[in-house]
């Protein structure tokens, strides 16, 4: 298992949230969207564009930015 | 009096279905109006029961999270804890979730059922959830929660009776002041058994429910859910969401942003083209209005007030609707299908490098056409910064109404020539404007985002959620509310400009014979054009182009039949052609020098295009940021710039001898 950030993912990819370093408050947002440790997320795609990452948790999918991508840390599966 | 009605709450997260829910059950018995002091909206609407009982349904805003971070899910908490006007109190709470994506909206649910009122949970999208070979035990799930669970198609209207009778019940047992055998209404503390280390061993036997404070957080909250979900739901496999053929398609990499590109320009298309002829009825049929005012009532103030101040302020609010109501099909359309997330997904890296977000590229392409329904679409944008900003850079899109001014003065002053070899140089001067646009709203943007809409770098996160079939029964209903609101809201605050505008141009009311042109001058709007007149002679403008300024206030095209007066044209034919041969010709008063040169028209088309001058803007943005703070700092900030550009564009090019 190799840790790194969810932005550093490539689509198909699948990981644990390990933990989200960023202040609380969006921390918190993202934990209320289902992002909590032990979490299994997958990275679908990158938009045409490049940003941002649509990515499945809990059964929803969800659009992220990259830079909010990078505060979550993850162990690739 | 009557005994106020029970208040029932919808509550629940975006994309539950909840506002389908909540027409289903209110059908038109329904009203939007705004939380006092904010922008959030209120739905409101009425439900009979079987037992003949009537209950009022609110809506509430959705939420993914009862922990109050935003104005919206300020709302929801405070009528759920009760910390909010005894009227807005609920009595009974529908907790509302998609059935087909259970496991992260049921986080929500939890706490809605921690908070202790009395509540139903509604399992929306059932018919899709089977479709998906999701399967969910609903007794089992009543038993785990202590709540009637029902499970409905809000779109079809599947168990919509079976939910009208379960809250009649629990109207009934709330009346009664005893619970329903489910123990439900005195909110007890059971973490039993909830996965988390947390559990106070209370031996009720079917509790999976957290105190407030528990489900509030969100790795107790989820364990606890996914408990739950472990014992309720069974999944059939091999089936699954529409989603991942339509979105490789939708969202792909090239595919995707040339599919967004034609949608886009198939909606722009349609506000511009489609709108015209039902715009056409509408003014011919208050034109045939004026004309039997005209022909039945005497002449006079009174007929003159009818025809040229209400008529008219009322023909400009009626000409906005077939707009409003083509976009507002389009955006529900997309809302309701779930394509507009896919298109702010493909755009948002576009409209980041200005920081907006991707949800703002539909209301600014609106705008295009007209602001006002580019202002009301920014409905779409959760953040209030983002929003705000959104809706103070629309009117600066070069919308339908500023056209026929630039081709009148295009064609009047800008030569017929070609530019290398193959651009033109009247569609080139076009092109400009158009452009000029839209780099003034970026920079004014930049410098919002950086100044008085700073704010907390908002989270981006945003649901791509499965794609439906979009209900004709909720895209009528958008449709008819926001054309109601404009009508009620905006609609007022035009007409009364109108009467205003009316007033000024009509009294002091000179001597029968007079010619209209003199008239004009001796006016009210003549002498405040001549009263302005030093502040827009830096500018290249004469009063009479004042007077021109002040009427284009009732719509910018306004301008050209004023100036037909001011000009002392005849009226007969197309006043656009004749000013057009006119305007070249036409002196100014104080100086006799020719009042128009190129300069002078470059100059007045850059202040048409920066300036705030339209009324329904105004109003508009009023009834959108429910203040009129907002609508007041458009108006001088882009009057401000407006200025400015003209007189660099005037005064330099007069350094540079082009004048």
């Amino acid at each position: 298992m190799t840790s790194r950030t969810l932005a550093l993912l490539a689509p198909g990819d699948r990981a644990v949230v390990r933990g989200i370093l960023a202040e609380k408050e969006f921390a918190m947002r993202l934990m209320e969207l289902g992002l909590t440790p032990g979490t299994e997320v997958a990275l679908i795609r990158r938009a045409p564009f490049g940003d941002p990452l649509e990515l499945a948790v809990r059964g929803s999918h969800f659009s992220i930015r990259r830079s909010e991508a990078e505060r979550i840390h993850v162990d690739a599966l | 009096m009557s005994m106020p009605s029970e208040r029932v709450a919808i509550v629940g997260s975006p994309n539950s279905g909840k506002s389908s829910l909540f027409n289903r059950l209110t059908g038109l018995r329904q009203k939007v109006a705004n939380y006092p002091g904010v922008t959030v909206e209120k739905k409101v609407g009425s439900c009979r029961l079987p037992s003949g009982k009537q209950v009022d349904i609110v809506d509430l805003p959705g939420t993914y999270s009862l922990a109050p971070r935003s104005p919206d899910e300020a709302i929801v908490r405070d009528v759920l804890d009760g910390h909010c006007a005894p009227e807005e109190q609920a009595d009974l709470v529908v907790a509302v979730v998609d059935a087909t994506n259970l496991e992260r909206q049921l986080y929500l649910a939890l706490q809605i059922l921690a908070t202790g009122r009395p509540a139903v949970l509604v399992l929306n999208l059932i018919d899709a959830a089977q479709a998906q070979g999701i399967a969910i035990d609903v007794p089992a799930m009543e038993r785990m929660l202590g709540v009637p669970v029902l499970a409905v198609s809000a779109k079809t209207g599947f168990g919509i009776d079976r939910l009208r009778t379960a809250l009649d019940t629990r109207a009934a047992a709330n009346g009664n002041g005893h619970g329903n055998g489910n123990g439900h209404a005195n909110g007890y503390v059971n973490g039993k058994g909830s996965g988390s280390a947390h559990a106070d061993g209370n031996g009720n036997g079917n509790g999976h429910r957290l105190t407030l404070e528990q489900a509030l957080d969100p790795a107790l909250g989820y364990a606890n859910v996914e408990r739950i979900i472990k014992a309720v739901v069974r999944r059939v496999p091999g089936r699954q969401a529409p989603r991942a053929g339509l979105d490789r398609v939708l969202t792909h990499r090239i595919l995707g942003p040339i599919i967004l590109v034609l949608f886009m320009g198939g909606v722009f298309q349609s506000i511009y083209a489609w709108a015209s002829p039902f715009m056409d009825l509408i003014s011919s049929g208050f034109a045939a209005l004026a004309g039997a005012a005209q022909a039945t009532l005497p002449a006079g103030p009174i007929r003159s007030l009818l025809v040229d101040g209400v008529l008219a302020g009322a023909g400009t609010v009626a000409s906005f609707i077939p707009q409003l109501a083509i976009l507002f099909f389009f955006i529900a359309l997309m809302e309701d299908t779930g394509y507009m997330a896919r298109a702010a997904f493909i755009m948002d890296r576009v409209m980041g490098a200005v920081g907006l977000p991707g949800r703002a590229f539909l209301p600014l392409l609106s705008s295009f056409a007209c602001a006002i329904p580019g202002i009301m679409a920014t409905r779409t944008i959760e953040n209030r910064n983002d929003r705000l900003t959104t809706i103070m850079i629309a009117p600066l899109m070069t919308c339908s109404a500023r056209l026929p001014v630039y081709a009148l003065l295009i064609g009047a002053f800008i030569p017929d020539r070609y530019v290398l070899g193959i651009l033109n140089l009247r569609g080139l001067t076009l092109l400009s404007l158009y452009l000029f646009g839209i780099l003034a709203a970026l920079a004014v943007a930049a410098v919002l985002k950086r100044t008085v809409l700073r704010g907390p770098k908002p989270l981006y996160v945003m649901e791509l959620p499965h794609y439906r079939m979009p209900s004709l029964r909720s895209v009528a209903m958008t449709i008819r509310n926001r054309c109601l609101l404009f009508l009620q809201k905006a609609g007022t605050v035009i007409v009364a400009v109108s009467l205003v505008l009316w007033f000024l141009a009509s009294y002091p009311v000179s001597k029968p014979g007079t010619p209209p042109s003199e008239a004009l001058r001796h006016s009210f709007a003549g002498q405040l054009g001549r009263a302005i007149e030093p502040v827009i002679r830096p500018l290249g403008f004469d009063w009479k182009m004042g007077v021109g300024l002040i009427s284009s206030v009732a719509a910018r095209e306004v301008m050209i039949s004023t100036m037909a007066t001011v000009y002392s044209l005849d009226g007969s034919g197309d006043p656009s052609m004749s000013l057009k041969q006119t305007l070249p010709k036409v002196r100014n008063d104080r100086t006799g020098a020719l009042a128009y040169t190129p300069l002078v028209a470059v100059s007045l088309m850059v202040f048409f295009a920066l300036a705030c001058q339209c009324m329904s803007t105004v109003a508009v943005a009023r009834r959108e940021t429910n203040s009129w703070r907002w609508p007041l700092f458009m108006l001088l900030f882009m009057n401000a710039i407006a200025w400015a550009a003209s007189f660099v564009v005037f005064q330099g090019g007069r350094l540079l001898g082009w004048g």
